[in-house]
């Protein structure tokens, strides 16, 4: 299980603020699961294109497409940040 | 170091008594108060809403602390950070650096702020006579936090 979670734009776009997901053995690093989510649908498609800059956080760490994802993981998208 | 994200607003004399309480090695604080504008991108704005992830956000303020410390000789940091619905002229965040010099202080203050704005997980929503709108990201933000990737830190 690997938990997802969405935030701000995102979350809207979706339609979800998250959920705890089984991925396939070969869906193992941050860009295999964003792939892995676009091929849920069109909402999913358009929100997590390569065309959208998003950020990607593992385990409350800042991510990249390379980084490793495992079971027990909790992975966040998100826009650019915009506080202060 | 004091890091908090909360609904309710903060008073800046409390923090800096705080901040300096026992310690009079401090001889400078530097502080920084982010404020709610009533105006953005040419629209008025009468609510802006702040998000953020709840567990990350605390531990990537605690980082940029962490950060600050280390490049610069200071004693101690507080970072408020609010969330929730604000309005024009409400405060949104204080950052205060007290050091013994203020050099440093206000560098280190900078700086949070600079790391702050693009790496801690805040999303702003305001709300406009055309409706409601995230905050886009600005390139000037990003520019401002790489300056200190470039040594020009000291």
């Amino acid at each position: 299980m690997v938990r997802l979670l969405f935030f701000a734009r995102l979350r809207e776009e979706l339609g979800t603020a998250g959920e705890d997901i089984h991925l396939p053995e070969h869906v193992n690093t941050v860009k295999a699961l964003r792939r892995h989510l676009m091929a849920r649908g069109e909402a999913w498609k358009e929100a997590l294109g390569p065309n959208k800059v998003l950020r990607v956080s593992v385990n409350h760490e800042m991510a990249q497409d390379d980084t490793p994802v495992r079971a027990g993981d909790e992975v966040a998208f998100f826009p650019p940040v915009t506080g202060g | 170091m004091k890091i908090r994200v909360q609904t309710e607003n903060f008073d800046i004399a409390t923090e800096i008594a705080a901040l300096r309480e026992g310690r009079p090695q401090i001889g400078a604080v530097a502080s920084f108060i982010g404020v709610v504008r009533d105006l953005n991108e040419g629209d008025r704005v009468s609510t802006m809403t702040l998000e953020h992830y709840p567990g990350m956000t605390e531990k990537a303020l605690a980082a940029i602390v962490e950060e600050a410390k280390r490049r610069w000789d200071i004693i101690d940091v507080t970072v408020i950070h609010r969330v929730g619905e604000l309005k024009p002229q409400d405060q949104i965040v204080l950052v205060a650096v007290a050091g013994e010099h203020r050099g440093e202080a206000f560098a280190a203050c900078e700086f949070i702020m600079d790391y702050l704005k693009t790496r801690a997980p805040f999303w702003k929503k305001e709300r406009t006579p055309e409706g409601e709108r995230w905050v886009e990201a600005r390139e000037s933000d990003d520019r401002a936090a790489e300056r200190w990737q470039k040594g020009e830190s000291k």
